[in-house]
């Protein structure tokens, strides 16, 4: 299946480039694909990867972009980065959320608890512009189902994405590690403040400066924290964050697949045993 | 269903009972009904049909137990239920694909009685219920894809309910209402649930209308020979039953496949990104089953023109016991429009292809052609193939035609389903 599926990509990436620049005008570049561990009908997320993938969304990004739909308790259940009862007790204290009224009416900060939402960078959007340089850094938690990293053309567009899913987490890779210089010509136009990125989707000048850097975060499984690596174990990251139920969906899809087919085979034989006296 | 029923109960209560109010008898002609005994598999989609809507029903009113119909609240209510509602995201994915199943089976069921001229005498009432189920689904579909309030829903709420503003004289009036202000805002969105909750009911009474009035002349079949005698049928129960029942199980095969393993393949992506009244997508494309109809209202330049046409798409299939001219049913013994079928049926995929696409450059011309050929079946093609063509000998009998097909071994030629 996945060469297949490699075989389309590349029939497709072929067709794309005789399309020519019609089709490449005002589009970001398609974004490398990655062979990620939750692909396919079978694949499941790999937990060091989340959890490493957390700590790169931790220790960087949040600094700047939310993850409201996200509570701490979530980083605990299983099919997700599965932290032990006790790191997320301890990750949602490291967290001053805000509480109350209390009995005097006061709004107070207490310490975080596993049932709390993801603690925002910002308490409202304006502030957040303010502090982006007018952008506003967009929130995390369904990203890599809103964005697409493939686009191809329309003929063949609806066969190759049954195989290779919109690229999403592609997409957080590609935006990540895509910075480059400008063109020659778009040089001399580089707005002020914007940085230079063919994958960024309202691109290609993007308000975030590059976030990750060569051993940025410092993984305590000894995993070598490359821009590359952390891109990556954050993209599987946001995957998991916008679809929490994706192992549980693909285990139970199996049992009903399963005992579907077979349903179905009985029924054809008990169609088949009635209809034998008939002529039809 | 018509005249008196033979059934007599035995129980001495269920004849009681029966007496004053005969369910028990109807149910029991139900069971009993004669049907051809020659029925492809593409008479099960019926079934099928009847299924989706429970299956939508039944979903739905889960959603709407932890759904809440407020622009500041619609879109987290919806990720409520996929992430924190027991078995949430499976309602949901079963909901939200079940809407796309559905129309697949109904644009199937459509073209088979269109293929086997199952909206010819006498069922014309029964094809006129048909397509009033369809506009009734189309409306619920579209209030309903609004209800998440993404970017789509949004966007595509705004750019169909403004259609409405070409009406001449009450188009501005109709549209007020529809929003029920002067945007889309909180009150389109609170009407568009009380209607989409509404609608799939009034669906089910249009499904039992259409189910009567199928009970009254009985089912049409591949060869479109009316039923001479009971040599040509056989009862309802179990033979339809069951194999009805294998069809629809391998049909959520299918509809499992994706709501397991591509629950949104059929979806929009922009749709993960909540409502903004000020971000316009760059493209803004309805749900797949829509889009035919979509590229027949961005072909006609002008805006009046365009709605009359995507109506006119549907209107005119009221009209098609009356456009067709031929005094046979069934394509099976019309050499000519049976190719003109094919025709048709490519030409909607093409329609389908353009309203995907951006309205620009070879697309407008395409999507003209087709929306052009689109109502030249409908209003020459087939009132003229019916008056010139020479169908082929139709045989005596359901009997006779399965007999005469038997040597060869399988049934006569079925299309490919
Ligand atoms: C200093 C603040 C900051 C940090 C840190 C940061 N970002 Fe961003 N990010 C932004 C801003 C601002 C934008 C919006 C850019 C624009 O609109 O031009 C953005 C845009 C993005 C986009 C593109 C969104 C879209 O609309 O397509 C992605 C993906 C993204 N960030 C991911 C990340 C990830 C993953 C990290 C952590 C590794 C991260 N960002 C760290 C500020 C930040
Ligand atoms: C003819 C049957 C029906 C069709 C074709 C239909 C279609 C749809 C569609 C296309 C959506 C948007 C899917 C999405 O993106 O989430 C939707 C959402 C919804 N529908 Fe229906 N529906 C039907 C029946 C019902 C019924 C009977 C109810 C309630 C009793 C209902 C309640 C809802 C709710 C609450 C939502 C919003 C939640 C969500 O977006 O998942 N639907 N429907």
């Amino acid at each position: 299946m996945k060469t297949l599926a490699k075989l389309l990509t590349a029939a497709a990436l072929s067709t794309a480039l005789l399309a020519g620049p019609a089709f490449a005008a005002g589009k970001a570049k398609n974004a490398q694909d990655i062979d990620f561990s939750f692909e396919g009908p079978f694949g499941t997320f790999d937990r060091a990867q989340l959890q490493r993938g957390f700590q790169v969304y931790k220790e960087v990004c949040s600094a700047c972009h939310s993850a409201d739909l996200l509570h701490y308790r979530n980083l605990g259940e299983s099919g997700g980065p599965e932290f032990s009862e006790a790191q997320v007790k301890a990750i949602a204290a490291e967290y001053e959320i805000q509480d109350g009224p209390n009995e005097d009416g006061e709004m107070f900060e207490r310490p975080g608890r596993p049932s709390d939402k993801f603690k925002a960078p910002f308490t409202n959007a304006n502030e957040a512009r303010a502090a982006n340089g007018g952008a506003y850094p967009p929130d995390m938690s369904l990203i890599t189902k809103a964005r697409e990293g493939f686009h191809y053309p329309w003929y063949v567009s609806p066969f190759i994405k049954m195989w290779t899913g919109n690229g999403g987490p592609e997409y957080v890779h590609a935006v990540l590690t895509g910075y480059s210089d400008p063109p020659e010509k778009e040089a001399a136009n580089a707005p002020e403040g914007k940085s230079y990125n063919a994958y960024f989707a309202a691109g290609p000048w993007i308000s975030m400066a590059p976030p990750l850097s060569e051993d940025g975060v410092e993984y305590s499984d000894g995993t070598k924290a490359s821009v590359d690596q952390q891109a990556k174990d954050v993209a599987a990251f946001l995957a998991w964050a916008a679809e929490p139920k994706l192992e549980e969906r693909k285990s139970l899809g199996l049992q009903v697949m399963i005992y579907l087919i077979i349903l179905a085979l009985l029924m054809y034989l008990v169609k088949l045993k009635l209809w034998r006296d008939v002529e039809h | 269903m018509s005249g008196h029923s033979t059934y007599e109960p035995k129980n001495p209560v269920a004849k009681w009972f029966d007496k004053q109010l005969p369910i028990l008898s109807m149910s029991h002609d139900f069971l009993v009904f004669p049907t051809p005994k020659n029925l492809n598999y593409l008479w099960t989609f019926g079934g099928i049909l009847s299924m989706c809507l429970v299956i939508q029903i039944l979903t739905g009113i889960v959603l709407a137990m932890h759904y809440t119909p407020h622009v500041d609240m619609a879109f987290n209510s919806v990720e409520h239920i996929m992430r924190d509602v027991n078995y949430g995201w499976l309602i949901r994915y079963i909901h939200q694909n079940g809407a796309s199943m559905f129309f697949i089976a109904v644009y199937i069921h459509i073209l088979r009685g269109m293929y086997y001229g199952s909206y010819k005498s006498p069922r014309e009432i029964l094809w006129i219920l048909g397509v009033i189920i369809l506009l009734l689904m189309m409306a619920t579909a579209f209030m309903g894809y609004v209800l998440p309030w993404g970017q789509m829903s949004f966007w595509g709420a705004k750019v169909i309910t403004n259609l409405f503003s070409a009406i001449p004289f009450v188009g501005d009036w109709v549209v007020t209402l529809l929003w029920g202000g002067f945007t889309v805002d909180n009150p389109t969105l609170n009407r568009f649930f009380s209607l989409h909750y509404l609608m799939p009911f009034m669906i089910a009474g249009v499904v039992a209308l259409h189910i009567w009035a199928l009970h009254i002349p009985g089912s049409n079949n591949p060869t479109g020979v009316s039923v001479k005698s009971g040599q040509d049928t056989v009862p309802f129960h179990p033979y339809i039953t069951m194999k009805d029942l294998f069809a629809a199980i391998v049909f959520l095969i299918l509809f499992a496949f994706f709501v397991f393993y591509k629950p949104n393949y059929l979806g929009h992506s922009i749709n993960f990104e909540v409502a903004d009244a000020l971000k316009t997508p760059e493209h803004i494309v309805p749900e797949w089953y829509f889009l035919p109809f979509y590229a027949i209202l961005r072909a006609i330049p002008d805006k009046l023109g365009g709605v009359l046409a995507m109506g006119g798409a549907i209107v005119v299939l009221f009209f098609l016991p009356w456009l067709d001219t031929s005094r046979v049913r069934s394509a099976k013994f019309r050499p000519i429009f049976r190719q003109f079928f094919w025709l048709f049926v490519i030409n909607v995929f093409i329609l389908g292809v353009v309203g995907a696409n951006p309205a620009e450059g070879w697309w407008i011309i395409v999507g003209q052609f087709s929306t052009a050929y689109y109502f030249l079946h409908f209003l020459v093609i087939i009132p003229l193939v019916g008056m010139i063509e020479n169908p082929k000998p139709l045989p005596a009998s359901i009997s006779e035609s399965v007999l005469a097909s038997q040597p060869k071994g399988e049934p006569a030629a079925q299309p490919a389903e």
